[in-house]
């Protein structure tokens, strides 16, 4: 129980404990209701109550003289137990969850959520996922999105090798989405992959129903069957209730705080648009793997020390310096415009380049290519050894930098692997199309 | 059949009647409960429409509610218009909530102080789930502000059991067969919901209430006008069910609501008892009886793809048996399968009609097997949607063996009432995480307290004793809310409480019926214009034509008095007029002496033009025809 210092102590000396039903006797006034738990952060001072009419209310202990009822069974989730047969004319996908809570279930006795992380709880909240395949569902970790490691990347990329290799048809990840571009990006990168591999999350929480979860987990299942063997996102694609976009895995980034659109595909198009289940391969996926055409290979050698800085006006070559004495092993830059950053800081950036750690130029306009010929101050950075990001997203220029230092150390080798196309990451074409998307 | 002459004749209290009453009120805040938008509804053209579905979510024991499913079956699709200035991403539930709103808060326990409520230690703000579409989250925001208040009546003391501060719905703009539109200027407006015990007894009782809940609502800021508060009304008897009645809009109705639902009970339990004495049933089986209307003069039947039908055996009368005037037990059925989304049923109680031929009413019978005592329901539609809306009807039909059924009904003009869906249970609720509790501090409660409006009844009790005032007058003061106004010029000014009643009360209205707009007239113009008044520099009917001129040239009452030469004389003016006048009359005077008096006054006061007052004109008068002789 998260209940504290005086309310707990009053609690526990009138045997009372949570999901007991009460009373509270004040001076004028006394309430009944169930004892419920409170949150972590609340203060001391009240005791939360709900109400026979549903409603949750603080009671101040001061001057309350508490009274037991009735002694409350212990709420506990208590899911009907699924038989799910596997259809053998239905394709195997394989759901593995990190942590985003795809799928929660409500006591509404108790007003708890409960995150769902099985398959079966995905299967019960969400049944007619079993229409469109056998589901095998695996959770390989329980964190925050805000909280994933590069550790939790290798993680899951090792998971969905195995799934691959037992037979899975497509692969499904259910993630938080505030780092989901990144894992998208970092999973693209290590796994070479014969079948779609497709991210999803939810913006708006599952316990509520209008949560996007459904829809995402239902067109993320079907992009999972389709044609499409990459790692792709899969979220809303505008405002309405109506389909997702398929974004690849490297060019995708989060660009709204609570939209559920906010995924977008950023200097390239969405690679398909699903309805209802249906996948409409757009004209932008040019040059996509097809089912089958890939063998299956994991490269997950990732090296974690590598930052990642934005530049500002007032930057000083502290901050670069700092994470040279570190031992950082390479620094994604997120420079200006067309890949700039103070004058002051070039000698710091040097002293990278003796230091053998790369330093890869993107830009915090994120449209566009970064292009460091056109003024003088992009030339001076190109002499200290900066290497050009392309139009790589800074996110995926940083999670490329710790997979290239995880194949080598050299740093011509690592100047090499960046500035070559290795998963949809960089596009030579800048068109028309891609802006604001 | 004789209906059930209502009125005085129930017994209520044999009938064990009980009434509870919920009141839902908007609040007239600056801006919403959640986010900063403004309260205000608006008619201009949508800037964004957003297309969404709702999905009821699974409690712990994976029981869906049972309203939240039964509009989950309906699968509508809702349509949500949205503006780029009016309405922001809250309403769109593209954003998480914003911070409580203060006056919200503090306008609710003012009204909670007063109907004696306790007020919270600390608010929850819950989410209840509610999927007609009317919010965009698929929930509710709402939370228990206080409890355990009560309202005296002059049929004893009720309850005020609840006191929740929540955001309105949004609005419906129109249902199609796509689905429902919605707009959002109205959602998140702050909305009190007040809900009485179930300790109302009789019928005017419960009108009584909701005219002195109304009242202490509109002693706060509260908003005004059509749609701005709604009434809703449980009622149920003794061996009846309790009823929600939603959307009572008219408070003299609700006395005749009332009767005609405690006329439906009672009907329904007799049906009932009927039912269960001819051992009736709900046959399972639904029949397709296409084959029976092959050349049918029925357009509604010849055009539908299916046809299908319904045995209920010992029904026959009972399903045409009026149970409120002009409803019967078929137009309950009916209402159930229009969920389904028919436009409505046959049964054999009022055929043949319609285009139906006798010849194919026996037919049908042969057909299902039916006979004398048996009723058959048909429905012409789709397949699909036929065989449902059969469902529908099948599983109210097994409903009337329990008499009263728990419902959501919906008020009509008339007094009748409509089914619209089973009643909520209450297993709704769960806390909205994205809001902190919000703690009510008990020197809060207490400043409040100590502040409180005055409501309606006793100010008006004021405005008798304090002021003197009639007791029509006082009345009219506070119903149109004059009584900040009358106070405030009282304040400043020595004049006569009743003479500035009454034009607060009535002169002005007059005024404004008349087609004056007194739009520009403010509080000040009108001190300066009764100023006159007090200085006795104009008389008391020369008000109204200054404030029309006012109002009409935009210029002070003093230039308006001049320009409408209404300004009174002064004596010496009065003297000089008064000298011209005997002197033109000199031989009466001389001839009558103070017997001219009479005569000379009518002269005089014709050619003042009421600009003196009479008494001085009478001195005046009097002193210079002393004088003269
Ligand atoms: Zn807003």
């Amino acid at each position: 129980m998260n209940y504290r210092g005086s309310a707990k102590k009053l609690l526990e000396s009138s045997g009372i404990s949570i999901g007991d039903l009460i009373t509270i006797e004040k001076d004028d006034v006394t309430y009944q209701g169930m004892v419920l738990d409170r949150s972590e952060d609340a203060d001391d001072q009240h005791i939360v109550l709900k109400m026979d009419s549903g409603y949750n209310i603080g009671v101040n202990i001061s001057s309350s003289n508490l009274k037991l009822v009735e002694k409350g069974k212990k709420p506990k989730l208590d899911l009907k137990p699924l038989t799910i047969k596997e259809d053998p004319a239905k394709k195997d996908i394989s759901i593995i969850s990190t942590g985003g809570t795809v799928a929660s279930i409500i006591d509404y006795k108790t007003g708890a959520v409960h995150p769902a992380f099985t398959a079966e709880d995905l299967l019960i909240t969400n049944p007619e996922l079993r229409d469109m395949a056998n589901i095998k569902g695996k959770a390989i970790c329980n964190i925050l999105s805000e909280n994933m490691k590069p550790e939790y990347w290798v993680k899951s990329a090792r998971s969905i090798y195995d799934e691959i290799n037992e037979g899975a048809y497509g692969v499904v990840v259910a993630h938080g989405t505030d780092t989901m571009h990144y894992t998208s990006a970092a999973l693209s990168f290590m796994l070479e992959t014969p079948v779609p591999i497709v991210i999803t999350g939810a913006q708006r929480s599952s316990d509520r129903p209008s949560s996007d979860a459904f829809l995402n987990l239902l067109n993320s299942v079907s992009a999972a069957k389709s044609d499409l063997a990459e790692v792709m996102v899969c979220m809303y694609a505008g405002s309405d209730d109506t389909g997702c976009y398929l974004h690849r895995g490297t060019k995708v980034r989060k660009m709204h705080t609570s939209r559920r659109d906010t995924f977008r595909s950023i200097n390239t198009a969405p690679l398909a648009c699903m309805k209802e289940g249906e996948i409409e391969i757009l004209p932008g996926a040019k040059g996509y793997n097809s089912r089958g055409t890939v063998e299956l290979k994991l490269n997950d050698y990732l090296e974690p020390d590598v930052a990642f800085i934005k530049s500002f006006p007032g930057i000083n070559g502290e901050i670069i310096d700092y994470h040279l004495d570190k031992g950082y092993k390479g620094i994604v830059l997120e420079g200006t415009g067309l890949g700039h950053c103070p004058d002051q800081l070039i000698p710091s950036l040097e002293r990278a380049a003796d230091y053998q750690v790369p330093v890869v130029m993107t830009s915090q306009c994120m449209y566009g290519k970064v292009n460091m010929n056109v003024y003088s101050t992009g030339r001076r950075l190109l002499k200290a050894g900066v290497i050009s990001g392309g139009d790589m997203l800074g996110e995926t220029a940083y999670v490329k930098l710790s997979w290239a230092l995880g194949h080598s150390e050299k740093l011509e080798e690592v100047k090499k692997i960046m500035e070559t196309n290795i998963a949809g990451e960089i596009e030579e074409k800048s068109s028309l199309d891609y802006f604001l998307l | 059949m004789i209906l059930i002459d209502y009125g005085d004749f129930m017994d209520w209290e044999k009938l064990g009647l009980k009434m509870g009453l919920e009141i839902h009120q908007q609040l007239d805040t600056k801006s919403k409960l959640f986010c900063p938008c403004s309260c205000n509804l608006t008619d201009k053209k949508a800037d964004y429409e957003i297309l969404r579905n709702l999905r009821p979510t699974q409690s712990e024991l994976g029981k869906i509610d049972r309203a939240a499913f039964q509009e989950a079956r309906r699968k509508l699709r809702f349509l949500y218009e949205a503006y780029s200035q009016e309405t922001c991403l809250v309403e769109a539930d593209e954003e998480p909530p914003c911070p409580l709103n203060l006056e919200a808060m503090e306008l609710a326990i003012v009204v909670a102080s007063l109907l004696n409520m306790k007020v919270m230690d600390e608010f929850h703000t819950m989410r209840k789930q509610v999927i007609d579409g009317s919010n965009t989250g698929g929930f509710q925001r709402t939370g228990l502000v206080a409890t355990h208040g009560f309202l005296e009546t002059s049929q004893g003391k009720v309850v005020i059991e609840n006191l929740c501060l929540e955001e309105d719905a949004a609005r419906r703009i129109e249902t199609t067969s796509d689905g429902v539109k919605f707009r959002l200027d109205r959602l998140g407006i702050p909305l009190l919901e007040i809900t009485t015990d179930p300790s109302i007894h009789h019928p005017e009782q419960v009108k009584e209430v909701a005219y002195q809940l109304g009242q202490v609502l509109r002693s706060t800021k509260v908003k005004r006008g059509l749609g701005t508060i709604r009434q809703d009304l449980n009622i149920s008897i003794r061996d009846g069910a309790r009823v929600e009645v939603k959307g009572v809009q008219n408070l003299d109705l609700m006395p005749t609501m009332v009767q005609r639902e405690v006329e439906r009970q009672i009907k329904l339990i007799e049906i009932r008892d009927t039912l269960l004495k001819r051992e009736a049933q709900v046959e399972d089986e639904i029949f397709d009886v296409k084959s029976v209307f092959e050349d049918t003069g029925s357009k509604i039947i010849a055009s539908a793809p299916a046809v299908k039908g319904l045995k209920l055996t010992g029904f026959a009368g009972l399903v045409g048996m009026e149970i409120q005037p002009g409803r019967r037990l078929g137009t309950e059925f009916s209402s159930y399968a229009k969920k389904l989304g028919v436009s409505g049923i046959f049964h054999t109680d009022e055929l043949p009609a319609y285009g139906i031929s006798s010849r194919e009413v026996d037919r049908l019978k042969d057909f299902t097997g039916a006979g004398a005592e048996d009723a058959v329901i048909i429905v012409a539609h789709q397949e699909e949607i036929a065989q449902g809306a059969l469902e529908e009807v099948k599983r109210r039909a097994l409903m009337c063996f329990d008499g009263v059924v728990e419902e959501t009904r919906k008020a009509l003009p008339e007094g009748n009432t409509e089914y619209m869906r089973p009643l909520p249970t209450s297993s709704r609720m769960y806390l909205e995480t994205d809001i902190p509790t919000f703690t009510i501090t008990r020197p809060q409660v207490q400043k409040i307290k100590n502040n409180l409006p005055e409501i309606p009844r006793a100010k008006k009790e004021r405005m008798e004793s304090e002021y003197n005032l009639s007791e029509d007058l006082a009345t009219q003061l506070v119903k149109r809310d004059k009584v900040d106004d009358f106070e405030n010029i009282m304040n400043n000014l020595k004049l006569d409480p009743t003479v500035v009643a009454s034009l607060l009360a009535y002169s002005l209205r007059e005024l404004k019926r008349d087609g004056h707009s007194m739009d520009s007239l403010d509080s000040k113009t009108l001190i300066n214009a009764l100023k006159l008044l007090e200085q006795d520099k104009i008389s008391k009917d020369a008000i109204s034509p200054i404030l029309i001129h006012v109002s009409q040239k935009n210029s002070s009452p003093q230039e308006a008095a001049e320009a409408l030469d209404l300004l009174m004389l002064k004596e010496s003016d009065v003297e000089d007029i008064i000298q011209k006048i005997i002197s033109q009359k000199e031989d009466m005077v001389k001839q009558r002496g103070m017997g001219s008096m009479g005569p000379l006054m009518g002269i005089v006061m014709k050619e003042l033009k009421g600009k003196a007052d009479g008494k001085l004109v009478n001195k005046v008068l009097k002193e210079s025809i002393q004088k003269f002789l």
